[in-house]
């Protein structure tokens, strides 16, 4: 046998395509954006419907980011991801309702209180909702696709009722906090300041995600585990832990986007979950299973695509989230950020 | 031989509608190289995986230090003290080198001295830090992967195929480490294939057939007999050189 050789070794350098082909992603957004101004006549109506897609975006995010986790750490499909959304609202909501004096309070400062003490209340209360449903419904059925569908949807269908036991089967009207009322003017454009705050707080947890994913041991652990758990597990963690803890975030983080859906839409049903899991799901699909930037991307582009659509050809806006599905699948039938399985 | 680290006694294991491992019975001795060789489809990638918890036995004993491991998980097998590298390396594309050898050092933060050694033994590893595990070579791939099971002092190492699809220079650093890491006083169970480096690398050596173990004892005793390398392995050990 003989001895190795120094090593010299040289990073070739990729062809320009290679190298800008995982970066075309993340320039759909602002593509779109520019299709948009484009597309749409009038400037300010355009900036109007972009705050508006980047809100509902955001949104959507923040509800379908411990979703797509889930999946990639231990390829649960979670068909009742949508309880949580609509658990989070009535609870946040209900809150909101009790701490009307505050709400109603010309007072930013009091206004901002009550809206932080609802979201803690929705995000706790999801978050134990989710630990009892991982428990429960989640982990009997691991490894089998088909038992995790019907047993989730089954524990879907569980809650909705419960929450119609609970606060009836009305729909339940609010108004938002005094300050989140109106709008602000920009180059003749009225944003809604609701709107404004909620591409301000998802832009914030979007990136305190992606800190923690990037620069924690947990984060290592959960990106590792995405691909390749039993290799996690090989090195001595214990990665059922960490997906619980994964599955309560999840969970939490929905709760929170069930409030903050519930003020956007200024109306919450115990089925609102159910209804917006078809635009999670698209968004999960086409960021690429268990990628929370993907889930970013695509969460912008759906919110983006339904407000000018909605805008330019409405009869079409059913449809458009659909078609931007089809389209990308077919140009990256993984998803635009497709996470390395080794499974 | 000297006092066994890990016994396995009459191992069985089931994947679905196979009996793979069908009574296997092994030692391995502590602080020497065991290899474990035969043909392929013999059941070798299979004890390793067994050993660590990834397949479960269904019959049978697995011991590490006297005590039994059977039915731990694979977590708690790992914080025992045993690295394992599997025959896929299990790199970490989408994480740098650094981030592959931060998460392996499941106690805390890697010891800056054991890195530094780390670095002399596989120098590309140093090169390429920052860079994505995914876009090193298949030898490089092959160096994070055994240095991720050594960043933390294991008492046993379970290695499968370490120099597979490899370049001769390359597998001359693979078992220059080896050698290093059995000098430091670990056990070493190694899957191989290539009969010239489990005749230099190897102190004892198990050869299986077939889910059981048909012949154990010292490697180099083998290593001399070439009727008998024929017989338990099939290999033609002039054409393998």
């Amino acid at each position: 046998m003989t001895h190795a050789p120094e090593h010299a070794p040289r990073m070739a350098q990729a062809a320009l395509r290679d190298r800008l082909a995982p970066l075309i992603p993340f320039a759909l957004v602002p593509l779109l954006v520019v299709a948009g101004l484009i597309a749409i006549p009038s400037t300010s109506s355009w900036l109007t419907l972009t705050v508006s897609g980047l809100a509902m975006g955001m949104m959507i995010f923040i509800m379908a980011s411990g979703m797509t986790l889930v999946f990639g750490l231990m390829d649960v499909i979670n068909f009742g991801h949508g309880v949580f959304i609509s658990v989070g609202a009535f609870i946040g909501i209900t809150v909101l309702l009790m701490l009307g004096h505050m709400t109603q309070a010309p007072s930013l400062l009091l206004n901002l209180t009550a809206m932080l003490v609802a979201v803690i209340a929705a995000m706790l209360a999801t978050g134990a909702l989710g630990w009892a449903f991982e428990r429960v419904i989640v982990k009997p059925v691991y490894g089998a696709h088909l038992k995790q569908i019907l047993v989730t949807m089954g524990g879907l269908i569980v809650v909705e009722q419960l929450i119609i036991v609970l606060w009836g089967p009305e729909e339940i009207f609010l108004t938002r906090p005094e300050a989140l009322k109106g709008a602000v003017t920009f180059w003749g454009a009225a944003v809604e300041k609701y709107r404004l705050v909620a591409v301000g707080l998802g832009l914030v947890l979007f990136l305190a995600m992606r800190h923690v994913l990037r620069h924690t041991k947990v984060g290592l652990i959960v990106r590792a585990g995405v691909e390749n758990g039993e290799m996690v597990e090989a090195l001595g963690y214990r990665l059922r832990l960490v997906f619980v803890g994964v599955f309560i975030a999840g969970s939490a983080l929905a709760g929170l986007g069930g409030v903050l859906w519930g003020l956007y839409q200024e109306v919450i049903t115990a089925h609102m979950g159910q209804q917006i899991m078809v635009l999670i799901f698209i968004v999960v699909i086409i960021g690429g299973l268990g990628s929370v930037e993907g889930c970013f991307i695509g969460a912008l582009l759906v919110g983006l695509m339904q407000n000018y659509v909605a805008f330019l050809e409405p009869k079409l806006a059913l449809i458009s989230n659909i078609g931007l599905m089809v389209a990308i699948l077919m140009w990256r039938p993984q998803g635009m950020i497709p996470v390395v399985k080794a499974k | 031989m000297s006092d066994p680290i890990l016994t396995l006694a009459g191992v069985h294991t089931n994947i679905a509608q196979y009996h793979i491992l069908q009574g296997v019975d092994l030692v391995v001795p502590r602080a020497q190289v065991t290899m474990l060789l035969g043909r392929n489809g013999v059941g070798k990638t299979t004890t390793l995986r067994t050993v660590m918890g990834h397949w479960r036995a269904s019959g049978g004993t697995i011991t590490l230090d006297g005590m039994d491991i059977t039915q731990l998980p694979t977590s708690a097998i790992a914080r025992m003290g045993v690295g394992y590298v599997p025959e896929n390396m299990g790199i970490f594309s989408d994480l740098t080198v650094e981030e592959n050898m931060v998460l392996a050092a499941c106690r805390g933060k890697p010891d800056p001295a054991r890195l530094d050694w780390l670095f002399t033994v596989f120098p590309p590893l140093k090169t390429f830090w920052r860079g994505q595990a995914g876009t090193l070579s298949g030898g490089q791939k092959q160096m994070l992967s055994i240095a991720r099971a050594m960043i933390e002092e294991r008492r046993l190492y379970l290695i499968d195929e370490p120099t597979k699809g490899l370049a001769p220079a390359i597998i001359a650093t693979m078992a220059r480490a080896l050698r290093e890491l059995k000098d430091q006083g670990s056990s070493l169970l190694l899957v191989e294939q290539n009969f010239a480096v489990a005749r230099a690398l190897g102190d004892a050596a198990v050869v299986m057939d077939d889910g059981r173990v048909i012949w154990a004892g010292e490697m180099a005793e083998l290593a001399r007999d070439a009727g008998l390398q024929e017989r338990l392995m099939g290999l033609n050990v002039q054409a393998e050189g």
